[in-house]
């Protein structure tokens, strides 16, 4: 008779207890002294710093400067999600009919920003929109502006680029929601009296649905803590919470304000995870469980 | 499911013609189907047959010819304006209804009222026997339930024509031949015309009125099974359906078709057979035979054969037979008829009657 191995190894379709917290290891320490600690350090520091205090939070909610900050963060994360999304569910349709050359262009296209550096990218975009920069010697050219427009440092500058760069978050759930409507299933609407308009309304909406909603709940929170791109496009002028953080830290030495701006951020953060909770199911990310 | 104007049911192809690129899917097809027939296409892959289904569902347009729809001239409308019902051949239930809101789904693109709409469904969902499943997502039913479904939506709307596009061939072997009667039986009940899409012969020859065989796009034969599978008029056809032994040799006058004649095989000796076809002097001949029909009788006088193999199958033994020219040769014989039942090895005696040996040119 052969004897039963050690419970470590039997795990069937799924790995054991054991064997699973092994495995994952190596990344549970990593983002534990990476992320978790000094976040928490920093939270810490909010709070408790220089005694037990909401001082700082009430700070960020009383002072109008940092209101107003927290308030362009979010209307530039709902402009920049939905301009993202305009640009990427005509995209996303096209592609998921398109096989071939027109894929493969489209995808890099989509993609290409992606694996260039989000600096460069950045720096692309002034060089496109700085007063003699490429498109007001264009617009100089054909005759339209008399004089360099301003168009760096502007909220619709910020957002354009941002949406720019976020684009394949949008884009690419979209896509896939979409490639899992089958074709014969817009055939079968069609056939059972369905104009083009209801095939689009009854059924390729509410199926690409989930793909959309995910597209943009990235879009929003990637677009609420992005830096790089606010930074050097909207200036002062323009700045994020983001910069603010990183302002305090770094010019005002204010520690305890830095981490109570965190704090907000991430239980706004938070909160639209939890409200969205059916829309924001990982396994969408990860593809279909 | 109401009085509905019989000629509206009709269907006809006219001179249809389709390429894709230098292939010819559908060329020159000409057919009518009546109102309240069952018509199969069936033909191997390729052979154009799902190409004509979509043309007449409104998803490719023909190169050249029309199609008519109760005498109405379909041929560019846009599918959804075609009124026709079509069953397909993966399940293409809407995973975001209920079986209920499915079902009234054509209804309401024909905006009818919300009471009559269900009501409407719900006659439709108990017609293919599924009354009380209403509620559940169709992800929840087995295939054979979700066919029925799509069946039910399909017809609910009192279609002009229900087209099926091999509804049946993602169901395993018992499901799939007692969905085939059950279609049969929903088709007969409601006088609708059906035109169905299948490769499966049995299918076809089961469920169908009238069986249109296709081949390479171009339409070889159209008629009743018992005519399909007794009186070939291609060779193609005659190979297609059921099983057949051809033997191959030449004729050294013409013949008319339904002519009895005298082929000279090649492996030498003569076959007695009828002329499918007319038949020219000197040309090539293919003579079919159906393995049933070969009788197998002790050694004698006659052409004599040798049991190569005997394949027991229950209800019949197909013997593997070679003559003396080489000629391999397929009899079946049905168990528990006393005939005549050699062992491999034994030296066998042919015979069959002209008129089931049927001489196509080659």
């Amino acid at each position: 008779m052969s004897r039963r191995p050690a419970s470590f190894f039997l795990g069937g379709r799924r790995y054991s207890p054991a064997a699973s917290l092994l495995l994952t290891a190596p990344f549970l320490l990593l983002v534990t002294f990476v992320f978790i600690l000094p976040l928490a350090v920093l939270l810490r520091e909010s709070l408790f710093v220089p005694e037990p205090t909401t001082a700082h939070y009430a700070r960020a909610f009383a002072e109008p400067v940092y209101l107003r900050v927290m308030l362009r963060t979010l209307v530039i994360a709902v402009l920049v999600t939905a301009l993202a999304l305009v640009l990427a569910w005509p995209l996303a349709l096209v592609m998921s009919r398109s096989r071939g050359l027109l894929l493969g262009l489209l995808a890099a296209a989509v993609l290409l920003p992606l694996w260039t550096s989000v600096l460069v990218r950045t720096y692309a975009w002034m060089v496109l929109l700085q007063r003699n920069g490429v498109l007001n010697q264009m617009l100089q050219g054909v005759g339209l502006t008399s004089a360099p427009v301003g168009f760096l440092y502007t909220q619709g500058a910020v957002v354009l680029a941002m949406a720019h760069v976020l684009l394949p978050f949008m884009v690419l759930p979209i896509l896939s929601a979409l490639r899992g409507i089958p074709e014969d299933l817009t055939r079968a609407a069609q056939m059972l009296g369905a104009s083009s308009w209801s095939t689009f309304r009854e059924v390729v909406w509410p199926l690409a649905l989930p793909g959309v909603t995910s597209g943009c709940l990235m879009v929003f929170l990637l677009a609420l803590g992005f830096f790089v791109t606010p930074a050097l496009i909207g200036g002062p002028q323009q700045m994020m919470i983001s910069t603010l953080v990183s302002q305090q830290v770094r010019e005002m030495l204010d520690w305890p304000f830095a981490g109570a701006l965190v704090g907000i951020l991430l239980l706004f953060v938070l909160a639209i995870a939890v409200v969205f909770k059916r829309a924001v199911r990982l396994e969408r990310f990860v593809g279909s469980a | 499911m109401g009085v509905r104007d019989t000629s509206q049911g009709q269907v006809a192809l006219e001179a249809l013609a389709k390429r894709f690129g230098p292939v010819k899917a559908i060329d020159d097809v000409s057919l009518r189907v009546g109102a309240g027939e069952f018509l199969a296409l069936l033909g191997p892959s390729g052979s154009g047959k799902t190409t004509i289904l979509m043309a007449i569902a409104g998803f490719e347009y023909p190169d050249e010819g029309r199609i008519l729809i109760g005498g109405e001239d379909v041929t560019w409308a846009p599918p959804n304006r075609r009124n026709l019902g079509m069953v397909f051949q993966r399940y293409t239930l809407f995973p975001h209804m209920s079986v209920l809101e499915n079902i009234a789904f054509p209804l309401k693109m024909r905006r009818i009222g919300r009471a009559e709409r269900e009501e409407r469904a719900r006659a439709a969902l108990e017609t293919v026997r599924l009354g009380g499943m209403g509620d559940r997502r169709p992800s929840q039913l087995s295939g054979g339930q979700q066919q029925r479904v799509a069946i039910a939506r399909a017809i609910v709307y009192q279609p002009r024509v229900l087209l099926m596009d091999e509804p049946l061939s993602a169901l395993d072997k018992n499901l799939r031949e007692e969905m085939q009667l059950e279609i049969k039986h929903l088709q007969q009940r409601i006088g609708i015309t059906v035109v169905f899409v299948t490769h499966d012969q049995t299918e076809a020859l089961t469920m169908a009125d009238r069986v249109a065989v296709l081949d390479h796009g171009r339409l070889q034969q159209v008629g009743a099974p018992r005519d399909l599978y007794e009186a070939p008029e291609t060779v193609f056809v005659a190979g297609f359906i059921g099983e057949t032994n051809f033997c191959e040799g030449h004729l050294d006058y013409p013949a008319a078709a339904g002519e009895p004649v005298s082929v000279a095989l090649d492996g030498g000796g003569r076959m007695s057979a009828t002329a499918a076809q007319a038949l020219p002097a000197g040309g090539r001949i293919k003579v079919a035979l159906r393995p049933e029909r070969l009788r197998v009788l002790p050694a004698g006088n006659g052409p004599a054969a040798r049991v190569k193999e005997a394949i027991y199958a229950g209800n019949a033994t197909t013997l593997m037979l070679e003559d003396e020219a080489g000629q391999r040769l397929r009899a079946r014989i049905p168990a528990g008829g006393g005939l005549h039942e050699p062992r491999p090895g034994d030296h066998v005696r042919l015979s069959w009657q002209t008129a089931d040996a049927r001489a196509f040119a080659a």
